[in-house]
């Protein structure tokens, strides 16, 4: 195994990790019942997808050799060096640092509301949805299996997303306001997803990765598709913020982690 | 037939142990009462979310936040199946939002505590839906049609959820110091107000009399009580812990436990108003609602311009 195959996994695990938190804010106060169940649904997907990737990377890592563990000290959790045990799913989630986090920017953004959480899911399972098709071609079997069992449940998101892009785009002339401010905080986030760092280059080159760049004129021509029935307009502005895949966040990462992590960094390598 | 012929028919329906359904004649009382009760119930569920909620965004593992988040959504789900078990009764799930958020209708004062540690989220598996178990499993055979249908579906669940709970604090209790402790002050805080889930003692019970004999109700508040106290009892031997009631003491005479007085004062001051959270909990659904106004406006309308260009290509 190498060493882009543990990064790898653990860059798809962090953004589904990081979306799930996010979505799961709204569990308890969404907008409508109905509506607070699927965000909620979503978010359990997310994380199921998560503790896939990360209980996957725990094993690739727990497999290898002296020579090749010390080559991924960086990426390591800092605390659980000195529990001197293998290392496991939930090391990866609550001991690594913000550096060390590898999701899309995209993913760690706040909330916002209803016209912002909807948009960016449907931006990002736009995306996904693509993804998990290529994946499918993993020459590691276990994440191809990861994108065949998430796969079933990204159509539903980008079905569930897509709806409410067009309800909200094409409803009142608030609904629509807000889609458009949410449109002109989002859209510079969405280039990430087709700028490789190196290890997904390597990833591709590979076998069992996926080109992200390969993507990305279906899932422009998906976004268009959805805007043209919500009457909405994707952005000309090609300006794109990245850094999240290569360990460099927004300011709003560590607060999400120091939440998150909390249990964890308080009483180090319990069991809960 | 006169009015009193329709109430004897319905009684002999109710003591023969059949199912009213929602078009079936029934007294305004017995509407009124499942009104009431049913949606208090369903407010419980809503309003429940949220102690609960507290901790998704902290929970210590990711096993742990997955059947949180799980669990919280379930309870979402049973507001739903109840608020349409009220709605079968000639009342909107809206008009039952008004009254909760305006204070008319009433929710199980146990959400209005705080969960201060971890260890809340299992001690309310374990306790607070083992108290709603409790109060629930007869409502399953409630004499109202869509109402013990829903049960049926509830209780399942939450008998689901008090294994968790139990569970997830056994784990606990076999951990460290730190988390044992967390554990024993999380049953000290929950133990009493889960013993006035169950209402006033049955002397003092505004409702519960006409309940019983409609079927609406099966056993007493104080008979439920006790075999909450002696499955409670028992079960927090395992994990090595004690309840916070020096009186609690097996009585061989009456094959019950004993247990000490409730502190009622404490009882209707949280009902009527002045608990730790009353305000903090009702807020928080007051803003999602509100929040959320735009978002059901705009669902309405866009649903209305389909439906009009629908019928313009149809004609
Ligand atoms: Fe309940
Ligand atoms: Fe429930
Ligand atoms: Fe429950």
């Amino acid at each position: 195994m190498n060493k882009e195959l543990f990064i790898y996994t653990l860059h798809l695990a962090d953004n589904a990790l990081i979306l799930a938190q996010r979505n799961s804010e709204w569990t308890g106060h969404g907008p409508v019942l109905e509506q607070d169940i699927a965000i909620t649904n979503i978010a359990l997907d997310l994380l199921g997808q998560a503790r896939n990737y990360y209980q996957h990377a725990a094993a690739l890592y727990n497999s290898l050799s002296d020579h090749d563990k010390n080559s991924l000290e960086g990426s390591l959790p800092r605390p659980w060096k000195s529990f001197h045990r293998e290392l496991q799913e939930d090391d990866l989630a609550f001991l690594r640092d913000e550096h060390q986090y590898r999701n899309l920017l995209l993913t760690e953004l706040p909330k916002g509301d209803w016209a912002f959480t909807v948009l960016r899911q449907f931006f990002f399972s736009a995306f996904q949805h693509l993804f998990y098709q290529e994946l499918l071609q993993s020459s590691d079997p276990q994440l191809a299996a990861i994108a065949e069992k998430s796969s079933k449940e990204v159509a539903y998101h980008l079905r569930w997303s897509s709806e409410w892009v067009v309800r909200l785009g094409d409803g009142t002339e608030e609904s629509h306001r807000r889609m458009q401010e949410a449109l002109a905080d989002l859209w510079m986030f969405t280039g990430e997803f087709f700028t490789a760092a190196g290890y997904e280059q390597a990833a591709a080159t590979e076998g069992f990765g996926v080109d992200v760049l390969l993507l990305r004129e279906a899932w422009l021509k998906k976004v268009e598709a959805v805007f043209a029935e919500a009457t909405l307009e994707p952005p000309k502005q090609s300006w794109s913020q990245s850094g999240g895949k290569s360990g460099q966040h927004t300011e709003h990462l560590g607060y999400l982690l120091a939440e998150m992590q909390y249990l964890q960094r308080v009483y180090p390598n319990t069991t809960w | 037939m006169p009015v009193q012929n329709f109430e004897s028919h319905f009684q002999e329906k109710i003591d023969a142990d059949v199912r009213i359904e929602p078009k079936d004649w029934m007294p305004e009382k017995y509407r009124q009462t499942l009104i009431r009760q049913i949606s208090q119930h369903a407010h419980s569920e809503i309003v429940g979310m949220l102690p609960e909620g507290n901790w998704i965004s902290r929970a210590p593992s990711l096993k742990r936040k997955q059947i949180l988040i799980a669990k919280v959504q379930d309870e979402a789900g049973h507001g739903l199946y109840l608020y349409s078990a009220a709605e079968t009764l000639g009342i909107s799930r809206d008009e039952m939002i008004g009254q909760l958020h305006s204070g008319k209708a009433k929710y199980s004062s146990i959400f209005n505590y705080p969960t201060l540690t971890w260890a809340d989220m299992g001690a309310i598996g374990w306790l607070v839906d083992g108290a709603a178990i409790m109060n629930q499993v007869p409502l399953c055979r409630t004499s109202y049609g869509p109402y013990s249908r829903a049960m049926i579906r509830v209780c399942k669940e939450e008998s689901f959820h008090q294994r968790q709970g139990f569970e997830s604090l056994l784990v606990l209790s076999r951990g460290t110091p730190e988390q044992r402790a967390m554990v024993q002050d999380a049953i000290d805080r929950w133990w009493w107000p889960s013993l006035m889930m169950f209402g006033p003692h049955d002397s003092e019970s505004l409702h519960s009399e006409q309940s019983m004999k409609w079927k609406i109700k099966r056993f007493s508040n104080d008979e439920l009580r006790q075999r909450f106290v002696d499955m409670i009892a028992e079960q927090v031997k395992l994990l090595g812990m004690t309840l916070p009631d020096p009186d609690l003491k097996w009585n061989e005479e009456r094959s019950h436990y004993d247990f000490g007085k409730i502190n009622w004062e404490e009882f209707w001051n949280v009902v009527s108003g002045n608990g730790p959270c009353n305000k903090q909990r009702l807020d928080a659904r007051k803003k999602a609602w509100d929040d959320g106004a735009w978002v059901r406006e705009a669902a309405k309308a866009h649903a209305e311009k389909r439906a009009a260009r629908n019928k313009q290509q149809a004609a």
